[in-house]
């Protein structure tokens, strides 16, 4: 059972959720909390444990190698992705650009671009109780993020049984690593905020979610700031929504400490505890 | 020309708001460049007009001929996406999943496979309420933002500025530290970092900070939300005293920041107290952009 914690606009509460989510639930079942935000990873400020398992992760990009080569040019000729130039006797390789798709090195005909290992990020799994917590983060000036969170789902699905519940804290917005992060999920739950800035980016991120025929449900984070377009938006297109998170200072600050609000704030317990029905009965109607 | 970008790494910092807020400083001055294509918010309180409009292309995408394919499953065997799906025994491509590579057509038996442009976009020219030019664009959903249309955009601003002989373009970074903020950043005079004293907010500030040196530009931070969290606050201001990086103002946590957008409006516009703040932040980020001509 994967349940993706997703939003358009960044800052709506997507760590705060999955976090203590995914703290609460482990509480009476093994759970497995991933962090997908590859790029600026943050659930891991709010849950420790202790290492169980690390790995650097590389991303395949061709290699050169001179002697074998024909320089017959078919590499450049192959590669949709200008990665790869030939300039004189020389053939010359642009990793940043490489997507990583093995036509020039597999369609060489002398077998001169085998594919090297390039690390991108790093790996990290760690163990409290019965939380599992998996976190990948990117290297900076690395610019790809959909092949490292493919990685990471690999690692998950090898390392865990599929009933296990698996909270996927995703990356905002809505192109390409948003796809790869809920691609694969059961449940999406979209977090946003009751604004316009929110209600706008949570129209796209439901156009997204119907595209890929995801099931879906709203929480409304910061909940009572604002106006009620976002309640209007949500019963007006039949939209679940799940649960309403109230804005208070104290939750803001409790958060800016890295501290884990369902032990402090009642209100945030409740809607906690909601969530994790809901994700208890999807599991029950689903299976 | 001068380009200012503004950048946050974390998302909800209010990026958005405060680049607004300076677009109405800036006035008919600047050009203003939305960059955060894939969630653009800023059109919400700049009010442009869409005058022009143009689509953009970006890469290809796999597309099967079900009356050729013999169903051979090479494509798939290829495909280092996931992206090609067997469906009632039929190959297809998983839109979606498609970085468009072109293996799979090179080596279709049955020559069933076509690689087709992808619209990827659109880029809009408008007019804003401030007065002046607005470059914005909308990425289409689950596109690759490869950072190709946020350079189309940038490209498009200053060629604007240079056009209407202005000094200033403005540039609505993205989130993350990933293809678009690499775009966003290329060829800025200073980057404008907005963070807040939270855990998250730090963590993210460092790593795109780290970026923004190796590209060896100037920055300055506003910190928002600036008495959340006193300990934090001190981790933060020995962090961009380290990396000597001037702070540029601190906003104090604020509910009238929502009040304003909920208005459609900025909060210069709104609140006369932070009006006076951020005018003399406006002022020092000018200052210091004038210090690094491109």
């Amino acid at each position: 059972m994967k349940v993706a914690i997703a939003s358009g606009k960044g800052g709506t509460g997507k760590t705060t959720l999955s976090t203590n989510l995914a703290r609460f639930m482990a509480e009476s079942e093994p759970v497995v909390l991933v962090d997908l935000d590859v790029e600026e990873p943050n659930s891991g400020l709010f849950v420790a444990g202790e290492l169980f398992h690390d790995e650097p992760k590389y991303k395949m990009i061709p290699v050169w190698e001179s002697e074998t080569c024909s320089l017959c040019g078919n590499c450049q000729e192959v590669c949709n992705f200008n990665a790869i130039l030939k300039m004189g006797d020389r053939i010359m390789i642009f990793p940043e650009l490489c997507h990583g798709c093995y036509a020039c090195s597999e369609l060489c005909p002398t077998a001169s671009l085998p594919m090297q290992q390039k690390p991108m990020g790093e790996l990290k799994h760690l163990r409290s109780g019965a939380l599992d917590f998996v976190e990948s983060r990117l290297m900076i000036s690395e610019e790809q993020a959909v092949p490292l969170i493919h990685q990471t789902l690999r690692y998950v699905d090898e390392s865990f049984s599929p009933e296990v519940v698996k909270i996927l804290d995703s990356p905002p917005g809505t192109s390409c690593p948003v796809i790869e992060a809920t691609r694969g999920a059961d449940l999406v739950i979209l977090v946003t905020e009751p604004t316009p800035f929110g209600l706008h980016d949570l129209k796209l991120a439901v156009d997204t979610v119907r595209r890929l025929g995801k099931e879906f449900v709203v929480v409304l984070n910061r909940y009572g700031i604002g106006d009620d377009q976002v309640e209007q938006y949500c019963a007006a297109e039949g939209i679940h929504l799940a649960a309403r998170i109230p804005n208070q200072r104290r939750i803001a600050e409790t958060y800016a400490a890295g501290k884990l609000l369902y032990r402090e704030i009642p209100e945030v317990a409740e809607a906690t505890d909601a969530i994790a029905s809901l994700i208890h009965a999807h599991a029950a109607g689903g299976s | 020309m001068k380009e200012i970008v503004v950048l946050s790494g974390k998302g909800g910092t209010g990026k958005t708001s405060l680049t607004a807020s300076f677009a109405v400083l800036g006035g008919a001055e600047l050009v203003v460049a939305d960059c955060d294509v894939d969630a653009a918010d800023m059109h919400l309180l700049l009010e442009p007009d869409f005058a022009d409009r143009e689509d953009f292309h970006s890469g290809e995408l796999a597309v099967i001929d079900p009356s050729k394919c013999s169903d051979c499953g090479q494509c798939a065997a290829v495909c280092r996406y996931d992206a090609v799906e067997v469906i009632g025994g039929r190959h297809v491509i998983d839109e979606l999943g498609c970085e468009g590579c072109g293996y799979c057509a090179r080596v279709c038996p049955d020559d069933a496979i076509e690689n087709i442009e992808q619209h990827v976009g659109q880029w809009y020219r408008s007019a804003i309420r401030t007065g002046s030019t607005m470059i914005h664009a909308r990425l289409k959903i689950g596109a690759d933002n490869s950072g190709k249309l946020v350079a189309k955009v940038k490209r498009m601003a200053r060629e604007a500025a240079a056009a209407q002989g202005k000094d200033w373009v403005l540039v609505d970074g993205s989130p993350g530290v990933g293809c678009p903020v690499v775009s966003s950043l290329s060829g800025a005079s200073l980057v404008v970092l907005v963070t807040e004293p939270t855990v998250s907010g730090l963590h993210d500030l460092r790593r795109v900070y780290k970026l923004v040196k190796m590209f060896g530009i100037a920055a300055g931070c506003i910190i928002n939300k600036a008495d959340l969290n006193a300990k934090v606050s001190r981790e933060l201001r020995e962090f961009l005293e380290n990396e000597e990086i001037p702070i540029l103002t601190e906003i104090p946590y604020d509910e009238r920041f929502t009040s304003a957008i909920t208005q459609g409006r900025t909060i210069v516009e709104w609140d006369p107290d932070l009006a006076r703040l951020l005018g003399d932040c406006w002022k020092k980020i000018t200052e210091l952009a004038g210090d690094h001509q491109i």
